[in-house]
């Protein structure tokens, strides 16, 4: 079967365990690898795996993307260049795959609304962040079962597993976290906090989903909305598990997660890369089905002067 | 040489913590009116730096640590009127606060920022410590839990805090778990690592009853900067009693430009009255010195207790096994309940 050929912008913690995953893909083909360092590890390892590598930034992409077929881009650096990116590769006919918190095209949490982008003409698709991918698919299953009215999460992530791209922009992955808590988990409100936490070993990925409720809550019908949600979520990241919950006080609804990795790249800790890299794939997968059978149909977006 | 040799004649700055560090015992919920009426106090009697903020900085507000009576904006707005010499200052932790709110803090009259990390992650505060500058505020970079890592790693974290534009530097014992030579170590080291014009400050929980003595050592070692309470109110057993601090300082020779007796006056007829009860070195906070366990996790660990019949000790003890830092209130809860399911007890 052809495959989609793609490129991976930012050779970091992110980039590379997505890298491991689109090379096991049956419709994405990994063809270059983008960085700014010409020393970089993460560039090495690409060209190791067959991979055209460049350290000049997009720049250096940029004038191969027709001849060598980039049709798919995922973007891992960080928000403050994410724009300029999409902007250069969106002129070319490439799609945008955001990991960064920019959060310039429309949101997306696969189990909830992959399907919902489908049908929409667009080039750039974010995907929050990985205390998003983790948290939000539980406040839609609470919200879609009654109308939530706050909804705050708490991510924990090891130190080992969150690198200088993600540091630099704390402020930008605490917002776009949590207006994405609101917007596609179905809260009226939503907050996200982030801890970083150094412990030798390393900790798994913990994430915490508080929910406040409008009125008193179906714990019935919340409990198997939980389970079922923890289910979908399982198709394509295993190690995402319920450590306990839902527990219910008053109008207040509180689930307690655990995410394990893969281990594709970074150890079995770092769940948060595994959750949001998996997302990513699972999303690019999509566009690229739709490009095969021909349903979809990508085009250069030129900004207007 | 003896303390009083090493410390006579040395310029210190008190920054009261009992109406940001305070806000945790008393659950978020001080009034607007209490807030006016102690920092009116505190100005009076000449305490420099006074913070205002909810206990987990801007932004903390949540379910997570609690709901503020009152917002930030409304607490800062309402103490700026009255203050006419003290710079108010907010705490600030990136992860928890956002760059917004820090605007908000400024334009309601904020002088000064903790911007705050965990002590091996000051990387995350490079945005909040530029804004600060950007701002004009008093920039402090805030390092928290900082028991819980190597003497050399912390002086890393130091230097990139500095390097990033924050002109004072604080080591921070979270947990109450440090004693005098682990101060001397660290502020010493500080002093010889940082540029000469960056100030250096402690910030001190009472857990095992050092709030004074590791303050001295501070002092001692180089210190500027001591944070303290009026009547000791902050997470834990408390903050060093800020009076008590003034009043050794004086004792001491040490110039902190403090009126001593207004200071005692404001922490006994102003503060006191408010405390359900005064914060005390009991079973649960000597365990959150003992073991090192950030001090705010005392109340969560209380509740957990009543509510599953669990001991508050028992699950610090975890929760240290298991090194949590500051910001994880909720694994408290998730800690608790698997340890109640492992005894049988829902």
């Amino acid at each position: 079967m052809d495959k989609i050929k793609c490129a991976i912008i930012g050779p970091g913690n992110i980039g590379t365990d997505l890298l491991y995953k689109l090379l096991r893909s049956e419709v994405l083909e990994p063809v270059w690898m983008v960085g700014i360092e010409s020393g970089s590890e993460g560039l090495a390892r690409a060209k190791e795996l067959g991979l055209k590598t460049t350290a000049e930034g997009v720049d250096g992409l940029v004038s191969h993307v027709i001849e060598d077929g980039v049709q798919i881009a995922f973007d891992a650096t960080s928000a403050y260049v994410h724009a300029d990116n999409s902007r250069k590769l969106n002129e070319l006919g490439v799609l945008m795959i955001d990991l960064t918190p920019a959060a310039i095209g429309p949101l997306c949490v696969p189990p909830i609304n992959l399907k919902d982008l489908a049908g929409r003409k667009t080039m750039n698709v974010n995907m929050v962040t990985c205390a998003g991918q983790a948290t939000i698919p539980m406040v839609a299953a609470v919200s879609g079962v009654q109308e939530v009215e706050y909804a705050e999460i708490i991510a924990t992530v090891a130190s080992k597993s969150i690198g200088m791209g993600t540091r630099k922009n704390i402020d930008e992955f605490t917002r776009t976290t949590s207006a994405a808590v609101a917007e596609v988990g179905g809260a009226a409100k939503g907050k996200a906090i982030v801890i970083v936490n150094p412990a030798e070993p390393p900790l798994m990925m913990r994430d915490t989903v508080y929910c406040e409720t409008v009125d008193e809550p179906d714990q019935k019908a919340i409990t198997a909305s939980v389970h079922e949600m923890i289910l979908r979520v399982q198709q394509y990241v295993p190690g995402y598990q319920l450590k306990n919950g839902p527990t219910f006080e008053g109008r207040k609804v509180s689930i307690f997660l655990e995410v394990e990795g893969l281990g594709d790249f970074l150890p079995k800790y770092a769940g948060n890369l595994d959750i949001m890299t998996a997302a990513s794939v699972r999303t690019a997968e999509m566009f690229a089905h739709d490009i095969l059978d021909g349903q979809l149909e990508l085009e250069p977006v030129m900004e207007n002067a | 040489m003896t303390l009083d040799d090493q410390v006579r004649g040395r310029k210190l700055k008190l920054h009261d913590m009992c109406l940001r560090d305070g806000m945790h015992s008393m659950r978020h919920q001080i009034t607007l009116d209490q807030m006016v009426d102690i920092a009116s106090g505190l100005d009076d009697a000449g305490v420099p730096l006074i913070q205002v903020t909810h206990g987990d900085g801007l932004g903390g507000s949540s379910l997570n640590y609690g709901r503020g009576l009152h917002t930030d904006r409304e607490y800062i707005s309402a103490v700026a009127k009255v203050v006419k010499n003290a710079t108010i200052s907010v705490l600030h932790v990136p992860g928890i606060g956002t760059l917004d709110e820090l605007r908000m803090a400024a334009d309601c009259g904020a002088g000064c920022v903790h911007v705050a990390s965990h002590c091996t992650e000051a990387n995350v505060t490079e945005q909040h410590i530029g804004l600060g500058r950007e701002l004009g505020l008093d920039t402090v970079g805030f390092l928290m839990m900082a028991h819980m890592t190597s003497i050399d790693h912390l002086f890393e974290q130091a230097l990139l805090m500095e390097g990033y534009g924050a002109t004072t530097i604080y080591c921070v014992d979270s947990a109450g778990y440090m004693l005098p030579d682990d101060v001397t170590a660290r502020i010493g080291g500080l002093r010889t690592a940082l540029k000469d014009a960056t100030e250096i400050g402690f910030h001190a929980h009472h857990n095992l009853g050092m709030g004074v003595a590791n303050s001295l050592a501070a002092v001692a070692a180089g210190a500027d900067r001591i944070d303290g309470s009026a009547a000791g109110l902050g997470a834990g057993a408390g903050n060093t009693p800020l009076e008590l601090m003034a009043a050794v300082s004086e004792r001491m020779g040490i110039e902190t430009g403090v009126d001593l007796f207004k200071l005692m006056d404001v922490a006994e007829d102003r503060v006191l009255p408010i405390m359900q009860q005064p914060p005390r070195a009991d079973r649960d906070s000597i365990t959150l010195g003992f073991a090192g366990v950030y001090s705010t996790f005392l109340y969560q660990a209380k509740e957990a207790e009543r509510k599953y019949g669990l001991s508050a000790r028992d699950i610090l003890i975890e929760l240290a096994r298991k090194k949590m830092i500051g910001g994880q209130e909720d694994m408290i809860e998730d800690t608790a309940l698997s340890m109640a399911k492992e005894r049988d007890l829902v």
